[in-house]
């Protein structure tokens, strides 16, 4: 065994430990296992939302579009900025509403703000949908660090089905709180791991940062800066902007929103965040320093460009350390996606069909649905080919068509009725799979017009559609008003 | 009136209406590429403005809890 491999070993060997430990003192009744029992403080909170932005996605594919595509990769720094500014604002109001209704899930909220279970059951479809291939993403991820890092001895698919037993146990043990105490190490190990290599490769191979920038800029002229068509300046504010609009609508961040034990946990993780999320810089580092060291990564193979360039420079022991912090990116967002999952099919699919279900039920089959959720994604990541990566493509897309929903019912009494809301989500929906299935951009859509518009993200005319089917049947439907709690 | 919470539109006004005249490899600022220091120079600002906003708000509320319950902040 490797020492790289007995470090892999011994981290994963930790996090199901800290994940059962996380139960210790609670009793896992629904509230605790899917939002702690809203008693998380200022820490806990900003590691379940910093999550979103240190998942396997920016360890391997943020360096791997460093590395391949060079200045466009900078979007996934700013819109995590954008997101928290409106957090400031957003995510107390969210969260006086869920604490006053003892609400659990994402649909939950819908349900109730809009006094419609058949909205709660569409959300929970959309989530769900959107959630599943999110879990495969990070177990892609998984098998490809656990696979590169022990050299080979273990193959991607031991390292899948590994991972997914892991976290099953852990996660139908301690539900959230589990994910939130491998967060802790989890944001160690990145922090640590991270800026380590980000100051030490760029210094050891160019001598400096702007040696490095200037040797890169040199062999490929124009990959410092946005080209003029395609990845475009427009083509990076519209996408900056439509994934920001998405970023709290992903269930399990939304559901995040509802463990914090205060508003003003949210207001002090907004001034923090935007500058915590800085550490991406340093995975960008990674990658640009790979161009030259380790060349001719072509395609999806980008994204192994981090891990490369660890193998090329250090030994086993750095190579093990860095694996490990990178099957924590895929762990920890995988665990609340699990606990999210099941929480919604649960609380507002099961309990809508079976109005009799106790709230002990409702939790049992919460989180019975765990193990059934991870062997499918696990099936899915295993067998999914091509269908695959059109879900990956459409998940970001499905959560931020409902954008316009919560938009509407951030006011006392929602604006609009749930007819409407349902029939803008379901447009939506159904744009953005027909977009995806037929690679569809705004380029192929109006042909004749100037390069800005092409460039456009083509997900805002998804949000398009969702908006004009909402607002003409909001036009002959009429909101209900919530009663108070 | 808290009109100095409209300070929470800089980042997203600064960052992105900056990128098509940032859009530029120079002058390296601390040895990043022009396009990538505005970045990184507007994420930190929207630590510091948010800290700001946060400040602020702390003092009203302070203010305001002497004349009604604490729990009720208005939002504005």
């Amino acid at each position: 065994m490797t020492p790289a491999l007995g470090i892999i070993i011994g981290v994963f060997v930790l996090v199901v430990a800290l994940g059962l430990a996380a139960r210790r003192g609670h009793e896992m009744n629904l509230e605790q296992w899917s939002v702690g029992g809203r008693g998380f403080g200022t820490i806990f909170v900003f590691l379940l939302m910093a999550g979103e932005i240190y998942t396997t996605f920016t360890f391997l594919g943020g360096s791997g579009w460093a590395y391949g595509k060079g200045a466009p990769a900078f979007y996934i720094l700013c819109y995590g900025a954008i997101a928290y500014s409106v957090s400031y604002f957003l995510l107390p109001i969210i969260w006086r509403f869920a604490q006053a209704r003892r609400l659990v899930s994402q649909a939950d909220f819908f349900a109730v703000k809009y006094d419609s279970r058949a909205l709660g059951v569409v959300v929970a479809v959309v989530s769900v949908a959107a959630l599943v291939p999110y879990l495969v993403l990070q177990l892609k991820g998984l098998g490809i660090i656990v696979s590169e890092a022990s050299g080979g001895v273990v193959t991607q698919q031991v390292a899948i089905w590994a991972g997914s037993a892991a976290l099953v146990v852990y996660v139908v043990v301690s539900g959230v709180r589990g994910s939130a105490w491998t967060s802790a190490l989890k944001d160690v190990m990145i922090l640590a791991v991270v800026i380590a290599i980000g100051v030490y490769l760029p210094m050891h191979y160019y001598g400096g940062y702007r040696a490095m920038f200037e040797a890169v800029e040199a062999a490929k002229p124009g990959a410092l800066t946005l080209p003029s068509s395609g990845m475009s300046p427009a083509w990076f504010v519209s996408t900056v902007l439509l994934t920001a609009t998405g970023f709290y609508l992903w269930p399990q961040f939304f559901a995040g929103v509802y463990t914090a034990r205060n508003e003003n946990v949210f207001r002090k993780n907004a001034v923090i965040l935007p500058l915590y999320q800085l550490i991406i810089l340093f995975v960008f580092f990674v990658g640009f320093a790979a161009t030259l060291v380790v060349p001719g990564l072509k395609g999806a193979d980008a994204d192994l460009s981090l891990l490369r360039i660890v193998e090329h420079s250090f030994g086993s022991w750095t190579l093990g350390i860095i694996g490990a912090a990178g099957i924590l990116t895929a762990l920890v967002p995988g665990s609340m996606i699990l606990v999210t999952a099941g929480t919604i099919l649960a609380q507002n699919v099961y309990r809508v069909i079976t109005p009799t279900a106790t709230d002990r039920t409702v939790s049992l089959v919460a989180r019975s649905l765990v193990p059934l959720l991870a062997l499918a994604s696990v099936l899915l990541t295993l067998r999914g080919g091509e269908t695959l990566v059109v879900m990956l493509l459409m998940g970001y897309n499905f959560v931020t068509q409902l954008f316009p929903a919560l938009i509407l019912c951030l006011g006392e009494n929602p604006r609009v009725s749930a007819a409407s809301v349902i029939a803008g989500i379901v447009a939506g929906e159904l744009t953005v799979v027909f977009l995806t299935v037929t690679s569809a951009t705004v380029a192929t859509l109006l042909p004749a017009a100037p390069q800005m518009i092409k460039d456009l993200n083509v997900g805002f005319v998804a949000l398009g559609v969702n908006a004009v089917v909402l607002c003409a049947v909001a036009l002959v439907t009429r909101p209900a008003t919530v009663s108070a709690a | 009136m808290r009109r100095y919470r409209w300070l929470a539109v800089l980042p997203t006004l600064g960052l992105l209406g900056g990128i098509p005249f940032a859009n530029r490899v120079q002058p390296y600022i601390a040895g990043l590429p022009f396009l990538l220091a505005w970045i990184v120079g507007w994420v930190v600002a929207t630590s510091i403005i948010m800290g700001l906003i946060y400040r602020l708000d702390k003092r009203n509320d302070a203010a305001a809890e002497v004349a009604v319950s604490p729990v009720d902040h208005p939002i504005p």
